[in-house]
């Protein structure tokens, strides 16, 4: 086996030094009844002409670009990845380190992640940003946990439009430690209804997302404001941060805690992972923050130089005290965002982002010249809601068999929006594309 | 003898922020065929304030990013419990396949068949690997298997309709099982190992009782010992009508060795990124899967992969599951490359654990005079020492480990396990041949007879990397964690 180096002299001679006399004889501490009583069966090894075989006819089955065009965002975005990224992410140096817990030989990690930091924070108008968390989902959930800390209350109210997959995620880590979730339901327009939050107290947090599942752009001043009202804090998350470039950051609107998926950027959709776990704060919240943190400092040379921070907040040093079990979280992910950032630059996001807009407000108008209805007012970025006619579902199995994934139907997300679609247009649809299948959804 | 560590042009490189000019682009953006829509101005911002660079400035900045960091494959990296094996290159090539790298999540599963079939035969080969009966891909790194598992128990008990409040945690335990046994509201109480460095049945005897909902062990233990009297404890845990989670970070020594389910653990999680050689990536991602007995199946997070006569789905339909982990179904391109090795190696898996026990009983017996033995017995697939015998000279573990990375290794894992003061913990894994390892023996003996001849040599080391020993007080002390000013 190619991967495994030692000759039998080798093993042999290595048997001799230590003084026993076979391999077995290494594992006389594991008890007898503890052993296997079988062999492993697996399938025998396979040679690398094999393994491509086997493993290229799985991906082969997949319905993907160019031969699918697949009008679906909902949290995960088809967008164009430069040539470049894949040369610099197959850096091994980047790829195959650990966490840098030595950081003299890891200041290529830790620049890369404090730049990383730099760009989330910028982006999201919010003072810092940590190296990480898993997914927007987990990132979400965290966020909760922190304002719980920050307050000492165990309460929480989340918007309905914030996406089902996550709110299930929250649901799932609040839950047994005995949180109180509330739900916020939404209005006519396609955003949070908050009014049921007047004068509500022992509030942890209220967490809103923007753009919100349905692709409406939340009125986050209203809700800081509300906030701020009633002593609660504000977390936005979000699934497309793509739209910062063009619309008001969180942070300007007064969020406490950022938090969401960073995929969009540079990183391959993958079926749904690994993502990237944004999450940004106000710094008089630093300590209270989940997650690897990378700060600047100098060596004894008084050169400058990064490391690992403010680790007294983390369980390798904290346990059961930590602001958050995580350890390993999304670094290379990270990175690819970085990069993606730095080869979009301020004027490329902006350029990139309009054009998302633009070419979702092009496939809204055409549809609404087909005749079918835009339910919700607000504004959208690069994915909105349809209402097609009755039936709708014979039409959507017709258009996969003609290869195009029409988004998502949102009935068995919300029961009363059977008949209805989230549908999303990125850069990496062409006008082309859109008319085929609104000439499609013509017939 | 000639160690690898060395000097060699090393670049400056300033920070993306101090590049670039207005105008440059790194990117080529797709022609404009629609036109320019109507826009709610009072909704409108500014944009990120982020540099504008070409392509050749954004390659050159992270090429020499990348030269400044140690990987493995730059070299050995002895890292402790983190199992820094070699990481295979056609998994990569896997994970990319555009077929998987481009596949969106919510595909409906008509068209997403193959990486179903991909991780619906990943499940089985894992509960046949460790001998459970059913297994969740969902988690996206050990610690949220380790949380996974304290929902399962918190689910298990609420089933039973039985409250309880705290868990069994050995003082060997990784930090992240604590952490994750609080997060799910269970107080850890905590068991010291015995003077063989593995839990003795009546210290978890003395503390289990109708309160605990049960124990979380790594086994083998962080002191790379196997817990040997596993089975005793189980059946004292099981008595009380409590669950054992083992924590998996140190399944490669045990690979078609011992069976989790034999030792009478209920719950287990692995590490993909570790056993099972996915790239960590410089702190992620990684993947934790977790697998269960039966009796646990009803409660592992949804959705699950079905499977009817070849065609595969996705189900939500487990009113008794925990519930949800990650925004889709786990880490699914750590997953095809963990599914890659898994194929590439087959039974030979034993192997790599025989070789991965081999290499560190081989470290432990040359260098057991040179450094001071935790525990002066035979290990598994890691061994700890300590800086015990270089109190007379004034250094320390800390000063040894940054000594060695002018020699061109990455140091072992330092001060952990916490039983262990000033501990070294070596785990070599089986991707290490001897050559390379009688050079990590020799520069470590070299380290410890400067240690006692020039200290000052490790106390001001490392000498050769990039920078020197970084002020790490300093930088908790006044926080600057972005460009630009303070926190």
């Amino acid at each position: 086996m190619r991967y495994l180096p030692h000759t039998e002299e080798d093993v042999a001679e290595m048997l001799q030094v230590i003084g026993v006399s076979s391999l077995e004889d290494l594992f006389s501490s594991i008890p007898e009844d503890c052993r296997r009583k079988t062999g492993l069966r697996l399938p025998d090894p396979a040679t690398e002409w094999e393994l491509n075989d086997i493993i290229s006819a799985l991906a082969q089955s997949m319905a993907v670009a160019p031969a699918y065009k697949v009008f679906l965002g909902a949290g995960s975005y088809e967008h164009y990845i430069p040539a470049s990224m894949s040369y610099l992410l197959g850096r091994s140096e980047f790829s195959t380190s650990y966490t840098p817990y030595q950081p003299e030989i890891s200041q290529g990690t830790l620049q890369a992640i404090f730049e990383y930091q730099t760009f989330v924070a910028s982006l999201l108008g919010m003072d810092v940003a940590n190296a990480s968390l898993y997914d927007g989902a987990s990132a979400l959930a965290e966020a909760l946990l922190m304002a719980a800390r920050v307050m000492g209350l165990k309460k929480v109210a989340i918007s309905s439009l914030i996406h089902p997959l996550y709110r299930h995620v929250v649901h799932t880590y609040l839950e047994p430690a005995g949180f109180e979730i509330i739900e916020l339901p939404y209005s006519a327009d396609g955003r949070t209804d908050i009014s049921g939050l007047d004068g509500m107290e022992g509030l942890a947090g209220i967490a809103v997302q923007s753009p919100n599942f349905f692709g409406c752009v939340e009125d986050i001043a209203a809700v800081s404001t509300l906030a701020r009202a009633i002593r609660t804090l504000t977390i936005v998350s979000f699934n497309e941060p793509l739209a910062y470039g063009l619309y008001k950051n969180p942070g300007s609107q007064g969020a406490d805690i950022c938090c969401g998926e960073g995929q969009s950027f540079g990183i391959s959709q993958s079926f749904g992972g690994p993502g990237l776990g944004m999450f940004a704060c106000r710094k008089q919240h630093i300590r209270s923050m989940p997650g690897r943190l990378v700060g600047k400092t100098v060596d004894i040379e008084g050169k400058p130089g990064f490391v690992l921070t403010l680790a007294t907040r983390e369980q390798h040093i904290r346990r059961e005290k930590a602001t958050s079990n995580i350890c390993t979280n999304s670094s290379l992910c990270a990175v690819a965002s970085a990069m993606y950032m730095a080869s979009l630059g301020g004027s490329g996001l902006r350029e990139l982002a309009r054009l998302n807009y633009d070419k979702s407000e092009y496939f809204k108008s055409e549809l609404r010249n087909a005749g079918f209805k835009i339910p919700f007012a607000t504004s959208t970025f690069n994915e909105f809601v349809v209402e097609f006619s009755p039936g709708f579902e014979a039409v959507y199995k017709r258009l996969l068999d003609l290869k195009i994934v029409a988004g998502l139907p949102l009935g068995s997300f919300y029961n009363e929006l059977s008949d209805h679609c989230l549908l999303c247009v990125t850069e990496t649809k062409s006008r082309q594309d859109i008319d085929a299948l609104v000439a499609e959804l013509r017939r | 003898m000639e160690f690898s560590g060395s000097t060699g042009l090393v670049l400056n490189e300033p920070l993306l922020f101090e590049k670039g000019k207005k105008g440059r682009s790194g990117i080529s953006l797709p022609r404009r065929d629609v036109d320019f829509a109507e826009l709610d101005e009072a909704l409108k911002g500014d944009g990120p304030d982020f540099p504008d660079l070409c392509e050749v400035e954004v390659v050159r900045h992270y090429t020499r990013l990348s030269t400044w960091n140690f990987g493995i494959d730059t070299g050995m990296y002895p890292l402790g419990s983190c199992t820094m094996k070699y990481n295979p290159k056609i998994n990569e090539k896997q994970a990319a396949l555009p077929g998987f790298a481009g596949a969106h999540p919510l595909l409906p599963s008509v068209l997403s068949q193959g990486v179903l079939k991909l991780m619906f035969e990943l499940e089985s080969l894992l509960a046949e690997i460790t001998g459970m009966d059913a297994v969740s891909l969902q988690p996206s790194a050990g610690a949220q298997g380790e949380l996974t598992g304290m929902l399962l128990f918190h689910a298990y008990h609420k089933h039973n309709k039985s409250s309880r409040s705290k868990v069994i945690v050995p003082d060997t335990a990784h930090g992240t099982n604590p952490a994750s046994a609080a997060l799910c509201g269970y107080s850890p109480v905590c068991v010291k190992s015995n003077d063989r460095g593995v839990l003795a049945a009546d210290a978890v005897a003395e503390v289990m009782d109708d309160e605990t909902a049960g124990i979380m062990v790594t086994n083998p233990n962080t002191l790379g010992f196997f817990e040997e009297n596993i089975k005793e404890i189980a059946r004292i845990v099981h008595a009380k009508d409590g669950l054992v989670y083992a924590d998996g970070a140190n399944m490669n020594a045990i690979l078609g060795i011992a069976s989790m389910a034999e030792l009478g653990v209920d719950i287990l999680h692995l590490n993909l990124h570790k056993t099972f050689s996915t790239p960590h990536g410089g702190g992620g991602p990684g993947a934790g899967p977790v697998c269960v007995r039966k009796h646990l199946e009803p409660f592992l997070p949804a959705p699950r992969i079905l499977a009817d006569d070849g065609k595969y789905s996705l189900s939500y339909d487990f009113p008794s599951s925990i519930g949800k982990l990650h925004a889709f179904y786990g880490n699914t391109g750590v997953l095809i490359r963990a599914y890659s090795y898994i194929r590439s190696l087959g039974p030979e898996l034993k192997k790599v654990s025989q070789l991965a026990v081999l290499n560190a009983n081989y470290i432990r017996e040359k260098l057991k005079h040179t450094l001071h033995l935790a525990y002066d017995r035979p290990c598994m697939h890691e061994c700890v020492f300590s800086d015990k015998l270089q109190a007379s000279s004034k250094t320390t573990t800390l000063d040894m480990a940054k000594r060695l990375i002018d020699f061109g290794f990455h140091p072992p894992t330092i001060y952990f396990p916490l039983v262990v003061p000033g501990a070294i913990m070596i785990e070599p894994t089986e991707t290490e041949c001897k050559e390379e390892l009688d050079l990590f023996i020799e520069a470590f003996k070299a380290v410890v007879k400067e240690a006692g001849e020039h200290p000052e040599l490790l106390h001001d080391a490392p000498w050769r990397p990039k920078v020197r020993r970084l002020d790490e007080t300093g930088a908790a002390r006044n926080p600057r964690l972005t460009c630009g000013g303070g926190a």
